[in-house]
């Protein structure tokens, strides 16, 4: 638990674990607990009808996760509530994520549930009660580096979730604890048996917690209506039709029901969604090569750095590192790829690293293909 | 548990026997119920006849409300109007729900007063109304509130009933050892009552029930309870929920005495610390239970001052969860008219025969500043 100062070491701190039922934060509460730190287990409610949401319990919002999470709090021995974010989770999340997939471009909703709920909501409420600190199951690091603290890789490099942490600012690096970053899920899975914690064996959470059947397009179908238009190739030739343009994602290749094979035989992707005339815009791989980027809203996990510099950016949940150069310019993130990059969708987030530390996060507006300019 | 119910409880546990069975142990298991019926019914003012031993509260209601109603609709297949409360347990509530969404009941909630009384009159324009007095099934008023603690004037709405030939339920599972319940005098048709509240065993309790309308029955076998519940009877929780109905009977007057004086200083002392505190219910002392006070906290969430009472030693509750845990705002404030921030801003404080004067201090202590920092907090998650 190299990020988890044991009680001993000063007052224990008064933490707030946020447990969602599942094996990790239950681990990363029993860890907190067990450092000698007053720790109080709380189940974010986040869907207003817990019911309607998926029953198979393989994440968060679900009557059976609430029930494992308390029963989790009480193999710990701690206390446990449950508070009701529904409202907030509706707003910040859900309608966020309807609202950016409407105008053409790709949310993680992962990320906005940590900058606005798990450590905005949650942590404010927790501050307000006399908390210290939240805890939750992240696999991620928290180091004490020369300029305060750190948010860095996990060990277990399969599992790292710094990414969708990359939005948290100082302050609430400040507040949070991971308290898993050191250890693989594996070995998680045996401490949670180890524990006697049912939900050792629990599956793992992988889709959308608020999509119960993990069908996004038919949950975008619901809220968006289904308008259909036109699927084009680079000069404007209509080849095909689709159902709702905000289905698609940039670098999709499957579900496009392109008739005619190209003139070149070779398969077609999603370059471009423009939802102000309903088009989608298809051309070969090649043309999904990203060389420069810009990005808004950026988000400095510590000071924010002046200048360009150089840094290895990670593009999309699970893709892997590139080597980039990157400026903060008003309140515009500006990145050059040493070498051109494939499926970057607008709306996602690029998170900057130096060696496994985040620097920071920005969202994806616009992209510079390698052969021509193409995006909004 | 008081001692003598767990005294009476256990002194059976080890002996087996069915009270249905004919053999001598069987025989004396039907001895211990029996004498179980009758300390029951002496405790209740009814008659042992009239005691249908049930798995506790919950069963009892929904025995009384749905048993009653499809008997009364099999009867006449006009009579569907359920007329309810809006303030009951959801035991009722969720009974009568159903009813409306399964089984084509009408279901009329009776319009309440500001402290969550139903008036006679009301109950009478009730039943006049509508599709008459001929289509009502069942009426349904619950004794005292869990929540706010008021009373129900039972035997006046019990009478309006009767004036109409319409049975009449109540949960009575509140009032029993608070305040003086007699079935007899009630005038009731059906009366809720169960074992965990007043000092006796979980899972339970008794259905009293008049001879005048007899409910279909929920559970189906043996029979055993007048042929209305069926299910092998609980010989040790019997004679455990006896003797302590026998004894909260036996101290009511005494209890509710003490409680009333505790209740005193708690609301005087929640006063001075939070002068803007709303007291819920009855003011006036002999239309409330005297162990309970419940109140509004401007400003505040209950889960929040719940949460941090918790961590000092002070046991509340808000109005009531839903089944994954979340707190929901008190439908019994919603009815009385208050509107969903203020109850969602409530907190119930509820005494026993543990409670003592210093616990009545703790939470005097502790409650201005817990109100200050629950204030703080909810204005720190309004933000963004």
């Amino acid at each position: 638990m190299s990020d988890f100062p044991a009680a001993a070491s000063g007052r224990p701190l008064r933490i707030l674990a946020a447990m969602s039922g599942g094996v990790d934060s239950a681990v990363a509460a029993a860890r907190a607990a067990e450092a000698g730190h007053e720790v109080t287990g709380v189940h974010l409610a986040l869907s207003a009808n817990p019911q309607s949401f998926r029953t198979g319990a393989r994440g968060c919002c679900t009557l059976e996760d609430s029930r494992d999470a308390r029963r989790a709090a009480d193999v710990i021995g701690i206390p446990f509530y449950v508070w009701d974010l529904a409202d907030r989770f509706r707003e910040d999340v859900v309608d966020d994520f309807v609202a950016e997939y409407a105008a053409g471009r790709t949310p993680n909703p992962c990320l906005r549930c940590n900058e606005k709920i798990k450590f905005a909501a949650l942590l404010d409420r927790a501050l307000a009660l006399g908390f210290d600190a939240v805890c939750t199951g992240h696999y991620a690091r928290i180091v004490d580096g020369p300029g305060g603290r750190e948010l860095h890789r996990a060990v277990d490099a399969a599992k790292d979730q710094s990414y969708v942490l990359g939005v948290l600012d100082a302050e609430q690096l400040a507040h949070a604890f991971f308290p898993l970053g050191d250890t693989s899920k594996e070995l998680i899975r045996e401490e949670a048996e180890r524990r006697d914690l049912a939900v050792a064996r629990k599956p793992d959470s992988h889709d959308i917690c608020f999509i119960a059947d993990g069908d996004t397009q038919g949950f975008l179908a619901r809220r968006l209506g289904t308008a259909a238009g036109d699927i084009v190739d680079m000069d404007g030739t209509k080849v095909g039709e689709h159902d709702g343009a905000y289905g698609f994602t940039v670098g999709q290749r499957k579900g496009l029901r392109l008739g005619r094979p190209a003139p070149d035989g070779k398969p077609r992707y999603v370059l471009d969604i423009s939802p102000v005339d309903n088009r989608v815009t298809v051309g070969p791989a090649e043309a999904l090569d990203v060389v420069a980027l810009t990005a808004i809203r950026p988000r400095w996990c510590g000071p924010a750095p002046t200048g360009p510099g150089e840094y290895t950016a990670q593009l999309r949940a699970h893709g892997a590192e590139v080597p980039v150069t990157a400026e903060a310019v008003g309140g515009e993130l500006r990145v050059r790829l040493a070498e051109p990059a494939r499926g970057i969708a607008p709306g996602q987030a690029v998170v900057l690293y130096q060696g496994t530390r985040v620097v920071g996060s920005a969202t994806i507006a616009t992209t510079t293909a390698a052969s021509a300019p193409v995006g909004t | 548990m008081l001692p003598e119910a767990i005294h009476a409880m256990t002194a059976h546990l080890g002996s087996t026997g069915n009270a249905s069975s004919l053999h001598a142990a069987g025989r004396r298991a039907r001895r211990v119920v029996e004498e179980s019926r009758e300390t029951l019914a002496r405790a209740l003012g009814a008659r042992p006849g009239e005691i249908v031993l049930t798995g506790g509260g919950t069963e009892s209601d929904n025995l009384a409300v749905k048993g009653l109603y499809w008997a009364r609709r099999d009867g006449d297949p006009a009579r569907v109007r359920v007329l309810c409360s809006p303030v009951e347990h959801h035991a009722v509530l969720d009974a009568v729900h159903w009813l409306g969404d399964h089984e084509g009941a009408e279901v009329e909630f009776l319009p309440v007063d500001a402290v969550g009384r139903v008036h006679p009159e009301a109950l009478r324009r009730a039943i006049e109304g509508g599709s008459g007095p001929q289509t009502v099934a069942l009426v349904t008023v619950m004794w005292a509130n869990n929540e706010i603690g008021t009373l129900q004037p039972v035997a006046e709405l019990a009478a309006v009933a009767h004036e109409f030939g319409i049975p009449i339920h109540s949960d009575a599972v509140q009032a029993l050892g608070q305040v003086p319940v007699s079935f007899a005098d009630s005038g009731l048709d059906a009366m809720t009552v169960t074992g965990h509240k007043i000092g006796g065993p979980y899972g339970v309790g008794a259905l009293v029930l008049a001879r005048t309308f007899t409910p279909a029955p929920l559970l189906h076998g043996g029979g055993q309870e007048r042929d209305v519940r069926s299910g092998t009877l609980d010989v040790p929780a019997a004679a455990g929920f006896a003797e302590a109905a026998r004894i909260a009977v036996e101290r009511q007057p005494e209890h509710a005495k003490a409680m009333a004086v505790l209740r005193d200083r708690l609301v005087a002392a929640v006063r001075a610390a939070v002068p803007d505190a709303v007291l819920n219910g009855d003011p006036d002392a002999g239309g409330r239970l005297a162990a309970n006070a419940h109140f509004s906290f401007p400003g505040c969430e209950g889960d929040a001052l719940l949460m941090l009472l918790d961590a000092r030693g002070i046991e509340c509750s808000t109005g009531s969860a839903c089944s994954a845990g979340v707190p929901q705002p008190s439908h019994v404030l919603l009815a009385t008219g208050a509107d969903a921030d203020t109850a969602r801003a409530s907190l119930r404080f509820s005494l026993g025969h543990t409670s003592t004067p210093d616990d009545v201090a703790a939470l005097a202590e502790a409650i201005g500043p817990v109100v200050e920092r629950a204030r703080g907090a909810r204005i720190a998650s309004a933000r963004r």
